[in-house]
């Protein structure tokens, strides 16, 4: 049995999430570097030209990449032989949003009671946690700014098991073109099939923490991303919708079993802002 | 070769341009975003007065990250236009010339643009670091109280954006689209 403190995921979520929304990570940096040599548009290359130097301000001055810092996503992975003591998790994992907030000059962007008043609630939280056991003693957080242009944008079907793989792929494509320049592409997709519609959406935005250019470790399902990313290429939006060959970079599908009579697909559309962030305690 | 905008703006500066010109503003404009749009709609359809002159300015949709100490402002990118669609036509009628922001605007803001005389900008979003570069000053003019939301004048040095649908009915995101989409 292994002891921690809450304490330490607080300060852990607060640096993670303040590292992931001054710095890309390096495998997105390479995406737009090789998309710059594929764009065929003068227009397009400019556009990445932007998100390049965009990255390497952002990372010089500790000034966030984007001004919507996004939606707190935190993945937590507890092996079952820990025992966490403290505040609850949940709360320190909160304490360590708005703390993130505070120290890092990142923006308040979350109401409560979407339904009734919108009322900012000053400090970014609550954040949305996804917690997993696992064996072993194992402790792990990955944090995922998600902003709202490309979440907005972001689809679920329940399709028929007759459409098939090809109403799957067909989803995702049309799902990028009915976006068309609103989500800040290039984009990255994250594809969730299978489970039931809300474990689809789940394993949609899992799938956006996988780095760019990694490809499903199944060559079937591998090929399947790939014939996504090319028909996705080839609708022409471009970087930031002024039309180009280059509209994604990279698309992750994840599957898991479903129903007999199910075909859930999610496409959780990520923005070029691809930030996350991950750590161990 | 950039065409040079100095706000306020006269419709002529406006109807002067074509989708895909590329443009440089130097000057003052204003940010606005979803909840500022609606206090000024309701207050437009009210005729009542303004908390600011919008006859030849620019609004650009953005809600900034607080600035570090010595800076006037933090990451400052174009927020997603579509939101704001439903308040623009009234916005346009007080004589607005350029909106800015990123994503497609619905037909009948394109309309209300030609009708208007008014143009339609992208900036690039997910620069904001890069953008706000270009900030030079910035104070909030009303409605402090929506944090990033309220509207604050921003002095600009040379804000890169391209025109998306000017006054003539001209749609970059569509040409662009058409002129690069293969059959698969």
């Amino acid at each position: 049995m292994r002891e921690i403190n809450t304490a330490a995921v607080t300060g852990l979520v607060s640096s993670l999430y303040q590292e992931a929304n001054f710095s890309l990570p390096a495998d997105v940096l390479a995406a737009f570097r090789n998309a710059t040599q594929l764009e065929k548009s003068e227009r397009g290359r400019k556009v990445l030209e932007s998100l390049l130097e965009n990255a390497d301000i952002a990372a010089r001055g500790r000034v966030p990449l984007c001004q919507d810092t996004g939606l707190a996503v935190v993945f937590v992975r507890i092996g079952q032989d820990v025992h966490l003591s403290g505040r609850p998790l949940a709360e320190a994992v909160n304490e360590g949003v708005a703390r993130a907030q505070k120290e890092g000059c990142l923006r308040a962007s979350v109401v409560n009671s979407p339904c009734l008043r919108r009322e900012n609630t000053g400090d970014n939280t609550p954040a949305v946690i996804h917690e997993e056991i696992v064996p072993g003693e194992a402790f792990d957080i990955a944090v995922l700014p998600k902003g709202a242009g490309s979440e907005n944008m972001s689809r679920l079907r329940m399709l028929r098991p007759a459409d098939g793989l090809t109403g799957v792929i067909n989803f995702a494509v049309e799902t990028v073109e009915a976006a068309g320049a609103q989500p800040c592409p290039p984009v990255f997709l994250g594809v969730g099939v299978g489970g039931t519609m809300d474990r689809a959406a789940g394993l949609s935005k899992q799938a956006l923490l996988r780095p760019a250019g990694k490809a499903h470790t199944d060559p079937e399902l591998a090929a399947v991303e790939q014939e996504i990313l090319e028909r996705v290429n080839a609708v022409g939006i471009g970087p930031a919708g002024l039309g180009g060959t280059v509209t994604c970079l990279g698309v992750a599908l994840e599957e898991v079993p479903c129903h007999i009579a199910s075909l859930p697909v999610a496409v959780n559309i990520q923005c070029n802002c691809a930030r996350r962030a991950s750590g161990s305690l | 070769m950039a065409v040079k905008l100095k706000p306020p703006l006269l419709v002529g500066d406006v109807t002067s341009l074509r989708a895909g010109d590329e443009v440089l503003i130097t000057g003052v404009i204003y940010t606005a975003r979803d909840a500022a749009h609606r206090r000024l709609a309701e207050l437009i359809e009210h005729r009542r007065d303004l908390p600011l002159e919008l006859e030849g300015q620019v609004i650009y949709y953005t809600g900034p990250t607080p600035p570090s100490p010595g800076r006037p402002t933090g990451s400052a990118g174009p927020t997603t236009s579509s939101r704001m669609d439903p308040f623009t036509p009234a916005i346009l009628s007080r004589g607005v010339r350029a909106l800015i922001g990123k994503g497609e605007r619905s037909q009948t803001v394109v309309e209300a643009l030609q009708s208007h005389g008014a143009v339609y900008l992208a900036a690039v979003g997910g620069a904001g670091a890069l953008l706000a570069e270009t900030v030079i000053a910035a104070e909030p003019v009303a409605y402090r109280e929506l944090g990033p939301e309220a509207i604050y004048r921003f002095r600009v040095k040379d804000f890169p954006a391209v025109v998306v649908n000017d006054a003539h009915g001209g749609d970059l995101f569509r040409s662009g689209r058409d002129r690069y989409r293969r059959r698969s």
